[in-house]
């Protein structure tokens, strides 16, 4: 048998142009009053993908989660699943189910019947509907909880109850709105894992809302990071935290150092860039930039290395002075603070027990970096 | 905290409980004298309970209030409710403002005002006063009191548990009847037994409103009153004390197990 992670490496439809997509959003726009919580937007996912939304509370992301369920129409656009427009189907007739934020298990109801509730109002026969409940608790390891009620068990509990539940149907997509936010960190990784792993083995399409991207990153196939009711991206979580398409999204995931400049010019194969910081920047991938515009580059802070002398071979190099050292174990913090004033924050993995270089406050440090380690960004 | 029994803290227990609770002591204690005259004790005796039972006056009127007050409470029920739900649910209609505070306006109204106005439409409408009458009265002012209570439940409801009935697959009234009902149930009861309660003791609009054939237990005592208070009417108002006090008593204490087992379950829940 494949591997997991095997499965996931060849999963990518997105490059094939022949794939069908499965589900579609087609320029849709949701207004509420004046508000618009979606704009014109458009999105495609793909069978059996691990889709995340990634937002800040209000970006839309939730809208366009019960859009799909069904719970709002939207104002201008359509939304298409495996070629059919969702448009005036009740929710209580779409294939696709959710798992609410609050959970949402009927309280009056035993563990057994919440996740049987589904199947019933299917028709489907009883002795089935056993079968498929006692399954389902196998699955979320809760065959010892079948009789009681939600409030007899904890947070953790009842989001696997949750869980179960929604997939009981064997829905066609399931969407998850911000599933493991009620849970505490330890618990919440654990569950990640757990997700993924339920989403292989049932061969479901996953839709997830989140604000945290680290699940975002972990989870998913691809993200797309949404503001003020837009995409701003869709990728890979690697392509979203290598090669961000705009500040935004820079910004929004990881911690990143943002040079000002202009394009002075394009050479064969580089680019460089004047700006605020004095020094020049060259890079090898800024080809997108008219020469003269205004644009910015971004690099990441372990992408950028720091020494107390100017490294010989650097193409790019700053010079500064070590403003805050930040020591997390694992790896180091600097904020350097360059001749312009601006201040760079760089991190360096502790891979050794003993550094030879130790930089320590107000010394005298050159930041440096290789062309190819940060993006030029035009928006 | 100081929770010594200092001399003014008893005084004022003693005073305050006085208050409430001498007249009512006074009238189970002379439910059981012996003598005829009211204010004179003359030894204990039940025997007005025994003529009370044979007072077919008093024991009509119990039945009438039993009836009305069923009936009332009942269909009060079910249009409070309903009420209750709109208001909460259908936020955007325009002159909600206005429907709400109509709905909630019968609370301050005096009685009788709305037993005047209720006895004007009767007559203008041509209804004959009696049964009928008293129990649409009944109806119309707890009705409101059914909405408010049922809708202090409603603002606290998790809408997302009927979200979640019709994404499983429930149209909406089947989610209704089977999440949305079951989960208000409780304000439902409560506000029954209060339209009941209210029904059960309203003088005022039953007397505007009622006619001959219908008279309430409240209108009869009152109208016995009148005529003298007899020991037996003592001995009717205590029965109907008692009544309503064994309803609270198991009302708290079922209350009271609920909230216990509760917390023992989020108890259990939380160790694992």
């Amino acid at each position: 048998m494949k591997s997991l992670g095997s499965i996931r490496r060849d999963f990518a439809p997105w490059n094939d142009p022949n794939a069908k997509p499965y589900i579609q959003f087609d320029k849709v726009t949701k207004k509420f009053g004046d508000f618009t919580a979606v704009n014109n937007l458009s999105l495609t996912i793909f069978e059996r993908e691990f889709f995340a939304l990634l937002g800040a509370s209000g970006c839309g992301k939730s809208t366009l989660l019960r859009m799909l369920a069904g719970f709002e129409e939207p104002t201008a656009g359509r939304i298409l699943l495996d070629g059919q427009d969702l448009r005036g189907i009740p929710p209580y007739k779409r294939p696709v189910n959710m798992m609410f934020q609050s959970y949402a298990l009927f309280p009056h109801m035993t563990v057994e019947k919440n996740i049987a509730f589904g199947l019933k109002q299917e028709g489907m026969p009883g002795s089935d509907i056993e079968k498929r409940v006692a399954e389902m608790l196998k699955l979320v390891k809760l065959e010892q909880f079948a009789k009681r009620k939600p409030h007899q068990l904890s947070g953790g509990q009842r989001q696997r109850v949750a869980l179960a539940r929604s997939v009981a149907k064997r829905p066609k997509v399931l969407l998850l709105d911000e599933p493991l936010g009620a849970l505490d960190k330890k618990l919440r990784e654990e569950t990640q894992f757990e997700l993924m792993d339920l989403q292989q083995e049932l061969g479901l399409t996953f839709v997830v809302v989140t604000h945290d991207q680290e699940e975002a990153m972990t989870m998913a196939d691809r993200i797309a990071i949404m503001d003020k009711g837009e995409v701003m991206q869709v990728a890979t979580p690697a392509e979203i935290y290598e090669a961000p398409t705009s500040r935004f999204v820079a910004h929004f995931v990881g911690n990143v150092n943002m040079f000002e400049g202009k394009v002075a010019e394009h050479t064969a194969n580089a680019t460089r860039i004047t700006g605020a910081t004095g020094a020049e920047i060259v890079v090898d991938n800024g080809g997108k930039a008219a020469a003269g515009s205004d644009i910015v580059f971004a690099i990441r802070p372990e992408k950028i290395k720091v020494s107390s002398k100017k490294p010989a071979d650097a193409v790019n190099a700053l010079e500064g002075e070590v403003y805050d050292v930040a020591y997390l174990g694992d790896m180091t913090v600097y904020h350097i603070k360059l001749d312009d004033g601006q201040i760079v924050r760089a991190s360096a993995l502790n891979a050794s027990r003993v550094t030879e270089d130790p930089l320590t406050w107000n010394d005298r440090a050159w930041v440096s970096f290789r062309p190819d380690a940060g993006v030029v960004l035009t928006r | 905290m100081n929770s010594t029994w200092s001399r003014f803290n008893i005084t004022s227990i003693v005073l305050g409980f006085a208050f409430l609770y001498l007249p009512i002591v006074l009238l189970i204690v002379f439910s059981f004298n012996e003598s005829k005259l009211v204010t004179v004790w003359g030894g204990f005796s039940t025997k007005w309970y025994v003529s009370l039972f044979h007072n077919q006056g008093l024991m009509d009127a119990t039945w009438v209030t039993a009836r009305v007050g069923v009936i009332s409470a009942t269909v009060a029920t079910v249009l409070g409710t309903l009420a209750a739900i709109t208001l909460t649910r259908y936020t955007r209609f325009r002159g909600r403002v206005l429907f709400s505070g109509m709905v909630f306006a019968p609370l301050v109204m005096p009685e009788v005002i709305t037993g005047l106005s209720l006895l004007l439409l009767f007559v203008a409408v041509g209804l004959d006063r009696g049964f009928f009458t008293v129990t649409l009265a009944h109806i119309t002012f707890t009705m409101c009191f059914v909405a408010v209570v049922v809708q202090s439940r409603l603002v606290s409801f998790d809408r997302s548990l009927e979200e979640a009935a019709m994404d499983l697959g429930a149209p909406p009234v089947k989610t209704f009847f089977q999440i949305t009902l079951p989960v208000i149930l409780p304000a439902i009861i409560s506000g029954w037994m209060l339209a009941f309660t209210l029904s059960l003791d309203d003088l005022v609009i039953a007397s505007f409103s009622s006619g001959p054939g219908a008279t309430t237990l409240p209108m009869k005592i009152y109208s016995q009153v009148r005529l003298g208070v007899t020991p037996e009417i003592n001995a009717a108002c205590t029965i109907l004390i008692a009544v309503v006090a064994v309803g609270v008593i198991i009302a708290s204490i079922a209350n009271k197990r609920r909230e216990i087992q509760r917390q023992l379950d989020e108890q259990a829940a939380q160790r694992g």
